[in-house]
């Protein structure tokens, strides 16, 4: 299939597309403002609303006493209230609710709530967390093999601790709902979610209502990358308590800072490894204990925490391999999903992994990663025990080696560190193979509804949502494909639930996947239907030659027999003709994934529908008397099957390289000892600027590499580039490893800021001078 | 939206009269000492195309030129908008409907993503090119040649882009002015 601009393209570049912040509202509107906790964890009184409520242009002011429905909105676990009772858990855990005819009014409505503390011990860290034992739910384990009995028998054995920081999503539209009073008790919400049907379930619950009188509607995203996934429910449910208590429109869009302060981040991690391997590097037993911070509640952590555990192998075959995975309670936000959902993290720990095997044995790391990917004929089973199908990781491997020059330049980066003492270069390959399916397998489904009008137009619902990833282009490229007509007859609606019900999130890279598939199955069943009808209009021109639908080609907007092709007609003209011969030109798709299966409590089974593959090479220089970086040179090779969409698709890998790349490096979240964020805007935190990429970047996608596994043999896109930006990070490391002359393992983390660059530094000059 | 201002704020704060170019036309209205540029866009004039990202001029989503200087209007005072001459990503389109080449640009070379950032993205360059079209506002000379990728990028780093990784909108923007050429 061919490149063809985002769907949403020119509104976007001339300011049309509309946000939920745009949509004209009447002058009713209100403004919702979000009181929330200004301490970790504190015991609160029944906060003091009067003089609040009795300020001019104040509509409402709630406590979690005004709440009709159920004080809930956690999504898998009911542990989340949607207002605090008697204690707060986290410094942003929403207390109070305001509504008011502006924000100006609602800030001064803030200053008059009255909320006395009674401050508890806050657990902030997650050393802490595992010191009390904070677990949110029992460990996770995934065995194969006895990897205790082999760490004893093995020749070398490599131990230690990795620490994974925290990441903000940093959507440039932040929190956003507005809700509109409906009939009765309906309610129409305009969220920008990236869950509409949890939404409406979450709405639902708070307001005490049936989901049939809710109705959610997303035309797109300002950006979401997981933190829209479970967290815009959030604003949707305090958006529409405001809106159901003052039966007028109400929108909350929260500012920069409070998004930052009061909503979850990617789970930091502790990871503890154990690895034994022989004299070539080749691995034989791993252990990994995997600790995150699961912040408050439970959210979808332990679904993030089983993928992290699920991609702890990374790309390599290990005989006896142990996972451990614990989720732990801490006083902040709670922690949600981002782009790779705890993927990044276990492998993050297994890329460490490799990287100390190749500097303990003093061989390249690349070497070290040829020899233990999985195999194609054998040494092809995960841990998990689901099959490596169609591995393409020696692919990617042979092709970037070859592309990116890593054999020269590496001798060239070695010369450069010999001749400078201050600046010191560094390489790293990595490799990624990500798991595309939601790992809760009943959520692999899909549906829609497809409208074609008389006048031949189409109109395309589906359940998936719109974020900048351009599912909506695809899907309309995906259905002009397969009804034969030129996209341009092609509209793809707004994600409503009432169009298509009971919807998974658009998440787990499986949204074109899915909503791809049921939207095919719904133009099928709409070509069997037209094709019937003209078949028998098309045998009457030619009673002797009678034809069937199986003869019938829809292309060109035009339906042809194939038989005697002069009998033809064009798609419009067709569509008068099925209506007046009383054919439904409406039809629903719906699509679950075939053959996957998984048992949660063995951790043994098939996950995954296929796996998504890739390969990156990053050179950065260091200035190792400031700790600071710069990347010189990626190369990508990533696999994306037979793509939809390649522009589309280069734009998801190097966007979600550049994403990882800055967890790995700038994005450093901190919080002072109270639990206060201390880093909530731009100024602080840093997501990379057009500066921070690489000076040359090469992004390529593997050619002729079709998927069987999916909608017109192409692969899921959205996460697995995020994972490539491990080549920058360990290339940092082999750069700070140089300084030693690679004869001291540096101390390392994640994110690898100037500060951390700079005391590994330091710490093997310590251990240069000490020798 | 503007009725409502007048109700609520009119009896708090003392109004001024501003009047300006916006988008080619003269246009007034009366704002508060402390309103800024974005929300008067925004608010009373409803050019929703003007985004905001940060409200403290760090990610540039908000960016509109006056007098053909990018600008970040969420810090940029309302009132010293009197007697300028402001576009905003509206204005880019021009009267017939097409697309302004940076417009162009951007959807044909698939700088676009989630949409959030591109108003924004669009004013910077479109002060980018008016440096080597027109004259550069500040030091007076029209730029010769076309920008490197080098300066092209020191033009756009106040403004952040959380999807794309930046290389498709740098790759209009040279295709932009090799088109230009």
């Amino acid at each position: 299939m061919k490149n063809i601009p985002h769907d949403s393209a020119s509104k976007h570049v001339t300011g049309q597309s509309v946000y939920i912040d745009d949509m004209p509202v009447n002058s009713r509107l209100l403004t919702g403002r979000v009181v929330y906790s200004r301490h970790a964890h504190a015991k609160i009184k029944s906060p003091d609303l009067t003089k609040a409520k009795q300020l001019p242009g104040v509509h409402a002011v709630l406590c979690y006493q005004d709440i009709p429905g159920h004080n809930q909105m956690g999504p898998v676990i009911h542990d989340e209230v949607c207002l605090a009772i008697k204690e707060v858990h986290c410094v942003g855990q929403a207390i109070v609710l305001i509504a008011a005819e502006n924000e100006e009014i609602a800030i001064e409505a803030e200053k008059l709530v009255v909320i006395e503390y009674e401050p508890l011990e806050a657990v902030l860290e997650l050393r802490r967390a595992i010191e009390k034992n904070t677990l949110l739910a029992p460990a996770r384990t995934m065995n194969r093999g006895d990897a205790e009995t082999a760490m004893k028998n093995s020749f070398h054995t490599i131990r230690g601790e990795l620490e994974t920081g925290a990441q903000e999503h940093w959507y440039l539209e932040t929190q956003s709902c507005l809700c509109i009073p409906g009939e009765h008790q309906e309610i129409n919400v305009f969220s920008s979610t990236q869950h509409p049907s949890e939404t409406q379930a979450i709405v639902a619950e708070v307001l005490g209502i049936a989901k049939n009188e809710v109705v959610v509607e997303t035309r797109r995203m300002g950006g979401a990358f997981g933190g829209k996934e479970t967290q815009a429910n959030h604003a949707a449910a305090w958006t529409a308590l405001l809106c159901h208590a003052t039966k007028r429109p109400v929108k909350i869009r929260l500012s920069r800072d409070d998004d930052q302060k009061i909503t979850g981040k990617r789970h930091r991690f502790l990871i503890r490894y154990e690895a034994r391997f022989n004299e070539d590097g080749k691995l034989l037993a791993v252990k990994f204990e995997l600790n995150a911070d699961a912040g408050y509640t439970t959210d979808l952590s332990m679904a993030i925490l089983e993928r992290a555990m699920l991609h702890a192998d990374n790309a390599y075959f290990i005989p006896d391999m142990s996972v451990t995975g614990k989720a732990y309670r801490t006083n902040l936000p709670s922690n949600t999903a981002f782009r790779g959902f705890g993927g990044p993290q276990g492998m993050a720990g297994m890329e460490t992994v490799i990287d100390r095997i190749a500097r303990f044995l003093k061989k390249d790391p690349a070497e070290i990663r040829k020899l233990n990917f999985y195999g194609t004929e054998k040494e092809n089973i995960t841990h998990y025990g689901q099959e490596v199908e169609l591995n393409r990781l020696h692919l990617l491997y042979d092709q970037l080696m070859e592309t990116s020059d890593y054999a020269k330049r590496k001798k060239e980066v070695e010369l450069f560190n010999s001749k400078n003492e201050f600046y010191k270069k560094g390489m790293a390959i990595t490799p990624v193979k990500f798991g595309i399916s939601f790992t809760t397998s009943f959520l692999n489904q899909a549906g829609a509804l497809v409208n074609i009008y008389k006048d031949g137009t189409v109109l395309v619902n589906h359940g998936g949502t719109e974020m900048g990833q351009g599912l909506n282009t695809k899907i309309r490229q995906i259905a002009a494909a397969e009804l034969g007509v030129t996209i341009d007859k092609i509209k793809v609606n707004a994600t409503n639930t009432s169009k298509v019900p009971n919807t998974s999130a658009t998440a787990a890279s499986a949204g074109t996947d899915l909503n791809g598939m049921a939207v095919k199955d719904a133009i099928e069943k709409l070509k069997s239907r037209i094709g019937k009808q003209l078949a028998a209009e098309f045998s009457k021109i030619r009673p002797e030659k009678p034809t069937t639908v199986d003869h019938l080609i829809f292309q060109n907007n035009t339906i042809i027999d194939s038989l005697y092709p002069d009998r033809k007609i064009a798609f419009d003209e067709a569509m008068v003709i099925c209506h007046l011969n009383q054919i439904s030109l409406s039809a629903t798709g719906f699509y679950k994934t075939p053959d996957i299966g998984w048992d949660k409590l063995k951790g043994w089974g098939k996950p995954f529908n296929y796996y998504s593959f890739g390969m990156s090479v990053s050179e950065v220089l260091v200035d190792t008397l400031t700790g600071s970086h710069k990347n010189l040179r990626t190369d990508i090779l990533h696999d994306v099957g037979d793509s939809i969409n390649p522009g589309i698709d280069l734009g998801q890998v190097e966007g979600g390289f550049i994403q990882g790349m800055g967890w790995c490096t700038t994005e450093e979240i901190k919080w002072d000892e109270k639990g206060n964020l201390l880093n909530h805007s731009p100024d602080t935190y840093k997501i990379p600027s057009v500066q921070d990429i690489p000076a040359d970047f090469r992004v390529n996608l593997l050619q002729n590499v079709p998927n069987p596994n999916a909608i017109r043999k192409s692969k899921a896109v959205a996460e697995p580039p995020l994972m490539l930006a491990f080549s920058t990070w360990l290339a940092i490391k082999d750069a700070i490893s140089a300084v030693g002359n690679h004869q001291h393992e540096p101390f390392f983390q994640l994110p690898a800021t100037n500060e951390v660059i700079l005391l590994s530094i330091e710490d093997i000059r310590k251990k240069i001078k000490g020798n | 939206m503007r009725e409502r201002m007048k109700k609520v704020k009119s009896v708090q704060y003392p109004q001024h009269e501003i009047s300006f170019i916006l988008n080619g036309k003269k246009v007034s209205c009366k704002t508060k000492g402390s309103a800024v540029l974005l929300d008067v866009i925004r608010d009373v004039f409803e050019l929703k195309g003007t985004k905001p990202g940060c409200h403290e001029g760090e990610c540039g989503a908000c960016t509109v030129l006056v007098d053909n200087v990018p600008v970040n209007s969420c810090l940029f005072l309302a009132v010293n908008a009197d007697g300028k001459n402001i576009l905003t990503v509206e204005g880019l389109l021009h009267a017939d409907g097409t697309l302004d080449p940076v417009q162009e640009s951007l959807v044909q070379n698939g700088a676009v993503q989630c949409g959030f950032c591109s108003s924004g993205m669009a004013m910077s360059l479109k002060a980018l090119v008016h440096q080597y079209e027109n004259a550069h506002p500040v030091a007076g000379e029209i730029k010769k040649g076309i920008p490197s990728r080098d300066e092209i990028k020191k033009h756009l780093e106040g403004n952040l882009c959380r999807c794309t990784g930046y290389v498709k909108i740098l790759d209009a923007a040279e295709k932009l002015f090799l088109n230009n050429e």
